[in-house]
């Protein structure tokens, strides 16, 4: 099947080349990462996780979203996403590559990864955040693959894909599950220990996951023959806007516990994204910009007036995925650090390279995503579907 | 033969690159390693054929050792007592990184990371 | 014949495993071959404390602008001396008292408390929680004597464990901090590190292996630092906690510190 990749249009092969090109430049950026050290990005001993993990962290909830079509499809045979289940799961493959791209890079002795399974470690969290995304890795090639390749047969899938099918649907969710207690089980970073953070994720993941898929979608169906059918982009939405919806109460939860309590720690978080601590207030226009790229979502998703007009909808996908970007890929982390233990505060910027990488793993995944949807808009055009 | 034109220089090249470790090194033959051995000592930790082949086991064995489980003394096979350490027991009688331990590592090829932290004696002192 | 094989492969798969360390093993299994020990000088507690008398500590800081403990401890320990707050390394160092107690910092307490910097260095914690989250077990807490130690060798510098240090004891290596060492300074008899992995103060274990007190308190002229086992009823700094109100760092977060500070 992979030989659908090989054949394509001059603007495919162009969009190749330019993620090629940017993903190569990263590759340049993390050699001199390597040689240099970490010292080359914004991190510092107070700030001591950055841009990478943060991405790392919104791309495991972008990962997650695919049991949003994967469930509807095959528990409650929900037939609009007979088409787009399989450009679910291929977003869940290029998603879970960066994340891992991500936590490679973010290593400072990275040719030591695999004492992570020379060594293991039940106890610690990341040991088993590395074991489910491999985990979550292998399922979403297996299935798409196999399903992909049945589908081109037209015959039904083997048997025994199933059974790792209902897995991945609770491991998507342990995936996010996990890499939330990453951040909600330490002592004295108060930002982060809060009971709600694995719900928080998975609410903000079954958000932005799904609208970038409607996205994907429609660019799709613009630029081939691809059809993801009409049922299948209003069922995402509605998924979108209930999981924005509930993605926007679990954060307002945060604020009230923290803003009610008046518990210090619990609220400098907040103080610091939102008008800024002690002088800093570098999220500060970020932060604000976020929250109104959710309320503009909200206020076209809600509506089912807006919703269904294909252009409120495209505007609305992409103001919840770079609202929960901004929140989850930019603020989270960091404001988990600020203030730091010492309740001081150590602004954090990224640096040229350490944005170079960066783009570098987007542009990496965003390859392997083109790739995969080329071979799979090959085969639904090979049996027309 | 189609894009024979293409597929000839390819072939060259792909030859040509995949035998450049062969080439790039034609006559260049490096000289055997000679370990500096130190004068005072015939045997050191264990014997000499087992620390040629063995040294590098031993000295993980010896990290773990120290570094995890809080032993810090050795004690041969000859009943001899000695302090688990590169630094303070190796290098004081090997006394020179580039005469002996570099002598054969230069020659394997090898690289190996300890001194990335551990100091090597200062040479002439 | 099916047992022979079965013996045969048993072998085999060992040896495949463990292929380069069987002629350690080997030679360890031959009788009264090597074999390894403690140091017989070495000192032993249940769980080594320290008591900071930062009274004393103070006074000895007015007269002289002191910074014993900590150019004993970072010259020993070739700990490089980084201008950049953002990448420095510290084992131990200074910081204000709202700094080192922000959950208890009282607004109203004398001046001298509130200007004077408190000595702070890692706790050893009873429950470390950065023991708990390094996914290569790197960082590890001895059963031995309960200090909390950092296996070098082994960190991939994930940097898990500073996110769970609530005391910002760790510091990781940004770049080469060899480069941050003066050759001639340098302490030949320990190892420096290398970019990319975390450190900490290791209460001298090297020095305990040797019998000698942790460098800091040799250091201290004043006597304002006393370790001891804090499991011992009989030990200095058991007598000295019975004896007076002592202050830990953030001790709500159940980490169980084991540096105690009179003030």
């Amino acid at each position: 099947m992979l030989e659908k990749a090989l054949k394509g249009s001059q603007k495919y092969w162009s969009l190749l080349a330019a993620l090629a090109v940017l993903s190569g430049i990263g590759f340049a950026c993390f050699m001199l990462q390597l040689s240099q050290g970490l010292k080359i990005t914004g991190m510092s001993r107070d700030v001591s996780w950055g841009f990478y993990i943060a991405q790392f962290t919104f791309l495991v909830g972008v990962a997650a979203s695919a049991v949003m079509v994967v469930l509807p499809y095959y528990l409650h045979h929900v037939k609009d996403f007979g088409r787009i289940t399989i450009m679910g799961e291929f977003l869940a493959v290029s998603a879970v590559t960066m994340c891992l791209l991500f936590i490679v890079v973010d290593l400072g002795q990275p040719m030591r990864l695999l004492n992570v399974l020379l060594h293991p470690t039940p106890n610690s969290i990341l040991f088993w955040d590395m074991i489910v995304l491999n985990g979550y890795l292998f399922l979403n090639i297996v299935i798409g693959w196999t399903v992909l390749s049945a589908e081109r047969k037209e015959v039904p899938p083997p048997k025994w894909v199933k059974p790792l099918i209902y897995i991945s649907i609770p491991w998507a969710v342990s995936i996010h599950t996990v890499t939330a207690f990453l951040y909600a089980g330490l002592p004295g970073r108060h930002f982060w220990l809060t009971a709600i953070m694995a719900a928080r994720f998975l609410a903000s993941a079954f958000a932005s996951g799904p609208s970038l898929l409607i996205l994907l979608c429609y660019l799709l169906k613009k630029r081939t023959n691809f059809d993801p059918g009409d049922g299948a982009i209003k069922k995402l939405s509605q998924i979108v806007t209930y999981a924005m919806i509930t993605s926007v109460f679990f954060l307002l939860l945060e604020v009230f516990t923290a803003f009610y309590s008046q518990i210090p720690g619990h609220m400098h978080g907040f103080v610091y994204q939102f008008v800024g601590y002690e002088g800093h207030g570098e999220l500060v226009p970020f932060m604000w910009l976020s929250v109104l790229l959710s309320a503009t979502a909200l206020v076209l998703l809600v509506p089912p007036k807006f919703r269904n007009n294909e252009k409120l909808l495209k505007v609305a996908c992409v103001a919840v995925f770079f609202g929960l970007w901004l929140e989850k890929g930019v603020g989270l982390v960091v404001t988990g650090f600020i203030p730091n233990v010492f309740d001081k505060v150590t602004p954090y910027v990224p640096t040229v390279p350490e944005l170079g990488i960066t783009i570098g793993v987007w542009a990496t995944g965003f390859l392997i995503l083109t790739i995969l949807y080329k071979v799979a808009v090959g085969v639904k055009e090979e049996i027309g579907a | 033969m189609y894009d024979s034109g293409k597929i000839i220089p390819g072939i060259i090249l792909f030859v040509g690159l995949f035998t450049f470790p062969l080439w790039s090194n034609l006559g260049k033959a490096a000289p055997a390693p000679k370990p500096e051995l130190p004068k005072t000592e015939k045997v050191c930790v264990m014997d000499a054929a087992f620390m040629k082949t063995e040294h590098m086991v031993l000295l993980n064995d010896w990290r773990d050792k120290v570094v995890r489980e809080a032993n810090r003394v050795w004690v041969g096979p000859d009943g001899k007592e000695y302090q688990m350490s590169l630094q303070n027991s190796c290098m004081q009688c090997h006394a020179s990184k580039t005469k002996f331990c570099d002598q054969c590592h230069n020659y394997a090829g090898v690289k190996p990371y300890c001194w990335e932290c551990h100091l090597e004696p200062k040479e002439n002192m | 014949m099916e047992k022979d094989r079965r013996e045969f492969l048993k072998i085999g798969g060992i040896s495949v495993l463990g292929l380069s360390a069987l002629p350690v093993f080997e030679a360890l299994a031959q009788g009264q071959g090597p074999k390894a020990m403690p140091d017989p000088r070495a000192l032993q507690a249940g769980q080594w404390a320290m008591v900071v008398d930062m009274k004393k500590c103070w006074e000895e800081q007015e007269k002289r602008q002191c910074k014993d403990c900590m150019d004993a401890c970072h010259k020993i320990h070739n700990v490089p001396t980084i201008p950049d707050p953002k990448r420095e390394i510290k084992w131990i160092w200074l910081e204000e008292y709202k700094h080192a107690f922000p959950d208890q910092a009282n607004e109203y307490a004398p001046e001298h408390v509130k200007e004077s910097p408190f000595l702070l260095l890692c706790n050893h914690c009873s429950n470390p929680p950065c023991v708990q989250v390094c996914p290569t077990k790197a960082t590890f807490k001895r059963a031995e004597d309960g200090v909390v130690l950092m296996d070098f060798h082994r960190c991939i510098g994930c940097r898990y464990c500073m996110a769970g240090c609530p005391y910002g004891a760790r510091s990781f290596n940004w770049g080469d901090p060899r480069e941050y060492l003066d050759p001639q300074q340098i302490n030949q008899a320990f190892p420096t590190r290398r970019k990319g992995v975390v450190e900490k103060c290791n209460f001298c274990a090297e020095r305990l292996a040797e019998g000698l007190p942790p460098a800091c308190v040799e250091a201290c002229k004043a006597k304002a630092l006393v370790y001891g086992d804090i499991t011992d009823p009989e030990s200095e700094v058991r007598k000295i906690l019975a004896g007076q109100y002592t202050l830990r760092r953030k001790i709500a977060l159940g980490t169980g510190p084991n540096v105690y500070y009179i003030i």
